[in-house]
C-alpha cells in the first residue's frame, strides 16, 4: 500500500483505486444504472444552466429584482446549505473533546458531508455574486463592520480546517505514511479552532438580518436571530447525521461488518436524543422570540398562520416524533423524524431569507426554473463526489496498515 | 471618546486572521455607536408643498449620470400613474400621491421626489464586507465597484429600497444608486436636480443650514406638518422633507425608528472576540479531563 515501495506501479495502482479494480471498460458499464442516468439527466440540464448564468448573467437567468436580490441561491444552497452541514462538527466535538468514542465510526462520514455541505454551498454562493471573481476582495478591503465580514471569514476558514480534517482518510487512501503522522499531531487543535469558527459563523448568517428591522417581517426579525440560527443548526446538523448514516449504510453498507447493525441502532438512538433536546431548546428559544418581540398584532394575520405552520408543523412535531423515537426505543422514528427535521430547517431559513423579507414590498418573488436547476446540479454534484470518496478512500471502514490512534 | 469606541469596535469586529491584518491598517471613519456626523457635511430639504411634478430633476439627473433614458419618458406624465422605484437607469424618481380626508380628497396631489437619503450612518455601508461604500466628509454615500463582490446584502439593508443592480451585465454588474452629485459638490457646485428646480422645492447647503431652513418654515407656516422626515430617522439623513401633508399618506415608511441601523448589530458583533477568547479554553479543559480519564483508565486508575 505505500506507494514509496520499490515494487510501485503506477498502471496498477490507478486500476485498483481509481477503476475499483475493473478495466475501464467494465468500469464504464458498472456506471450504467437507474440513478445514474436520472441524477445524468439533471447533470446535463443543470451544467449548461450554470454555464448560462455564468456567460449571461443573472439577469436572464433568475428572478431576482431590485426589491428582491436575494433568492433560491442563498436560501437553498447557502443558508440551508451550511445549516445541515454542521454534522462534522458535532461529530469531531463530541468524539474528541467529549470523549464519546463509541460514535468514532461516524466521524469520518460526517466530516466528509461537512466538507462537501461547505464547499457547494460556497459553488452556491459564487454563481449568485455578481462578482464573483472577486470573491477574495473582502480580505483585501477588510470591512470589518460587517456581520457578513465575519460569514466570509469564518466558512473560509472553517471550510479549510474540514479539508485538513478529511485529509487523513485521503492520505491512507495514498499510502503517505508520514503526512498522516504530522495530520494527527495537529489534530485537537484543528477540532478546537473549528468549533469556535462555526459558533461564530452559524450565528452570523443569523445575525446578519439584524441590521433589517424594517424589512424582515416582525414575526421573524428578532435580536435572538443569531442564537435561532446557531440551535437550530445545531438540530439540522444532528438530524442531517442521522439521514446521512442510514442513506450511506443503505448504499454503502457492504463495506463493513454484518454485526454493525446493533451499533448503528444505538448511535442512532443517541443522535435522536440529542435532536430532540435541541429542538426543545430551539422552540423555547423561538417562542421566547417571538413573545420578546411583542407583535402579537400579526399574529392573527396569514403571516402569523404561516408562523404556526413553521413552528407547530416543523418543530414542535419533529419534537413530539424524537420524544416517542425515545421512549420506544424505535430508531426508524427517529429517521422519520430527522427527515422532518431538516425540512424544517428549510422552511425556516426560507422564511427568513426569501419568504419573511420584504414581506410589506409589492413584489414577490419566485424563483425561476433555472435558479431551481442549477441548484439541484450542485446538489447532484454533491451525491457523485461523495459517492466516489465513499467507494475510494476509507471512510466507513479503516485500513488495517493505519489504526485508528485519534 | 467616540475614537476610542470606534476603533474598538473595529478591532472587536475583525478578531481573528482580520484583526491582525486591521490593526496595521490606517483608521479610517467609520459608522459607529455615537457617531455624530462629519460637521460640515451637506444636505438637502425638499419641500414637497413646493413640488409641481414637472420631473425635470429626473432629466437633470439622467443627463448628469449619462443614464440614457429616452429624453420622451421624462415628457410622459403617465409614469406617474404607477409608483415607481430607483433602478438601475434611475437614480430620482417622483411619484404621485393623493392625500385624503375622512375619505374624501385633501387638496391636489402631492408629488414626492425620491433619491438616496444619505444617511448619517448607513446601513448599506455597514453591510459592505468588502467597504465598498463610502460616506463623505461632504455628506454624500458613494460606491466604489472595483471592491464590490456584488452580494446584494448592501440592498436588502437600505431601509429606503433605493440601490439597484445591473442585473443585464454578466460579468461586472455594479450597485447604482444617487451619488448626491459628489464630484460636483467636491468642486463648490450643487447636485444636479438642484440647480434644475425651477420651484426651488429642492434646496441644497450645509445640513445643519437645511435644519435651520426647515424650522422655520414649519414655524412660520401652521400648514406644514410638525416633522422634517429625516432629522432623526435611521440616526439621521442628508436628504430631509417637510410636508404640508401627513408623511404616512405619501410613500414615507413611518416603521424605521430613530436608531442607526448598524447599531442592531454590534451588540452580537462584540460578543464574537469574547467567544474567540474563551471557548478555545473552555473546550480544552473539557479535552484535558477527557483525556485524563482516558489515561486514567488505562493505568488502572480510578
Amino acid at each position: 500500500m505505500n506507494v514509496r515501495a520499490e515494487s510501485f506501479d503506477l498502471k496498477s495502482w490507478i486500476r485498483e483505486n481509481i477503476f475499483l479494480g475493473k478495466s475501464i471498460g467494465e468500469y464504464v458499464k458498472s456506471l450504467i444504472t437507474p440513478f445514474n442516468l436520472i441524477t445524468g439527466l439533471i447533470l446535463a440540464v443543470g451544467i449548461p444552466v450554470i454555464a448560462y448564468r455564468m456567460i449571461y448573467g443573472l439577469g436572464v437567468s433568475t428572478n431576482l429584482s431590485d426589491t428582491n436580490p436575494w433568492g433560491m441561491w442563498l436560501a437553498f444552497d447557502m443558508f440551508f446549505g451550511v445549516a445541515v452541514a454542521t454534522g462534522g462538527f458535532i461529530m469531531v466535538v463530541g468524539v474528541y473533546i467529549f470523549g464519546r468514542h463509541d460514535y468514532k465510526s461516524m466521524v469520518r462520514p460526517a466530516i466528509l458531508t461537512g466538507f462537501l455541505g461547505y464547499f457547494f454551498a460556497i459553488m452556491g454562493l459564487a454563481i449568485d455574486l455578481g462578482r464573483w471573481w472577486a470573491l477574495p476582495m473582502p480580505f483585501y478591503t477588510l470591512g470589518t463592520a460587517s456581520v457578513l465580514f465575519l460569514v466570509a471569514e469564518h466558512l473560509a476558514l472553517y471550510l479549510t480546517i474540514q479539508f485538513f480534517e478529511f485529509l487523513p482518510a485521503v492520505v491512507e487512501w495514498l499510502g503517505l505514511n508520514k503526512i498522516r503522522h504530522y495530520l494527527h499531531k495537529i489534530h485537537i487543535g484543528l477540532v478546537i479552532l473549528g468549533s469556535v469558527l462555526v459558533m461564530g459563523h452559524q450565528s452570523a448568517l443569523g445575525g446578519m438580518f439584524m441590521l433589517m428591522p424594517s424589512r424582515l417581517h416582525p414575526l421573524w426579525y428578532s435580536n435572538y436571530l443569531p442564537h435561532l440560527f446557531f440551535a437550530s443548526c445545531i438540530a439540522g446538523g444532528l438530524a442531517m447525521l442521522v439521514v446521512e448514516s442510514m442513506l450511506s449504510h443503505k448504499v454503502f453498507g457492504h463495506q463493513v461488518k454484518e454485526d454493525d447493525h446493533e451499533k448503528i441502532h444505538k448511535m442512532t438512538m443517541g443522535l435522536g436524543k440529542a435532536a430532540g433536546f435541541t429542538l426543545f431548546a430551539y422552540f423555547a428559544l423561538k417562542v421566547l422570540s417571538i413573545i420578546h418581540g411583542g407583535h402579537w398584532e400579526h399574529l392573527h394575520t396569514v403571516w402569523g398562520a404561516w408562523l404556526g405552520v413553521e413552528v407547530i408543523g416543523f418543530v414542535l412535531l419533529p419534537l413530539f416524533m424524537f420524544t416517542y423515537a425515545v421512549r420506544n426505543d424505535s430508531s426508524r422514528w427517529v429517521r422519520i423524524a430527522s427527515i422532518w427535521t431538516v425540512l424544517g430547517i428549510l422552511v425556516n431559513r426560507f422564511n427568513v431569507v426569501v419568504v419573511g423579507l420584504n414581506w410589506n414590498a409589492p413584489e414577490v418573488y419566485v424563483p425561476s426554473w433555472m435558479e431551481v436547476m442549477a441548484s439541484l446540479t450542485l446538489v447532484t454534484i454533491g451525491v457523485w463526489v461523495f459517492r466516489w470518496v465513499m467507494n475510494r478512500m476509507p471512510v466507513l471502514y479503516r485500513l488495517p496498515e493505519f489504526p485508528d490512534e485519534d | 471618546m467616540s475614537i476610542n469606541r470606534r476603533g474598538f469596535l473595529k478591532l472587536v469586529a475583525g478578531t481573528g486572521v482580520a484583526g491582525a491584518a486591521a490593526a496595521v491598517g490606517t483608521p479610517q471613519a467609520q459608522a459607529s455607536d455615537d457617531f455624530s456626523g462629519h460637521p460640515d457635511r451637506f444636505g438637502v430639504l425638499c419641500d414637497l408643498s413646493k413640488c409641481i411634478g414637472c420631473r425635470s430633476c429626473e432629466e437633470a439627473c439622467d443627463n448628469q449620470n449619462k443614464l440614457g433614458k429616452d429624453p420622451a419618458y421624462f415628457a410622459d406624465e403617465k409614469v406617474m400613474d404607477t409608483t415607481r422605484r430607483s433602478a438601475h437607469n434611475m437614480f430620482t424618481f417622483v411619484n404621485k400621491f393623493q392625500p385624503t380626508k375622512d375619505g374624501q380628497p385633501d387638496g391636489g396631489p402631492v408629488y414626492v421626489k425620491n433619491q438616496c437619503m444619505h444617511c448619517d450612518e448607513p446601513a448599506c455601508f455597514s453591510a459592505c464586507l468588502a467597504k465598498a461604500f463610502d460616506k463623505t466628509p461632504e455628506g454624500a454615500v458613494v460606491y466604489n465597484s472595483w471592491k464590490c463582490i456584488g452580494c446584494r446584502y448592501c440592498m436588502q439593508a437600505c431601509p429606503f429600497y433605493i440601490p439597484a443592480y445591473e442585473y443585464h451585465e454578466a460579468f461586472t454588474p455594479r450597485v447604482r444608486k444617487c451619488t448626491m452629485c459628489h464630484d460636483r459638490i467636491k468642486e463648490g457646485g450643487v447636485p444636479a436636480c438642484v440647480e434644475t428646480c425651477p420651484m426651488d422645492a429642492i434646496v441644497f447647503g450645509k445640513r445643519s443650514d437645511m435644519l435651520k431652513i426647515a424650522t422655520k418654515r414649519i414655524l412660520n407656516d401652521s400648514g406644514y406638518e410638525d416633522h422634517i422626515y429625516g432629522q432623526y430617522e435611521v440616526g439621521g439623513t442628508c436628504w430631509m422633507y417637510i410636508s404640508k401633508k401627513p408623511f404616512d399618506q405619501l410613500g414615507f415608511k413611518m416603521n424605521l425608528g430613530n436608531t442607526a441601523l448598524p447599531k442592531l448589530t454590534y451588540g452580537y458583533l462584540a460578543t464574537i472576540p469574547v467567544m474567540h477568547i474563551t471557548l478555545p479554553i473552555i473546550l480544552a479543559g473539557f479535552y484535558a479531563i477527557t483525556k485524563g480519564r482516558k489515561n486514567g483508565q488505562d493505568k488502572g486508575v480510578k
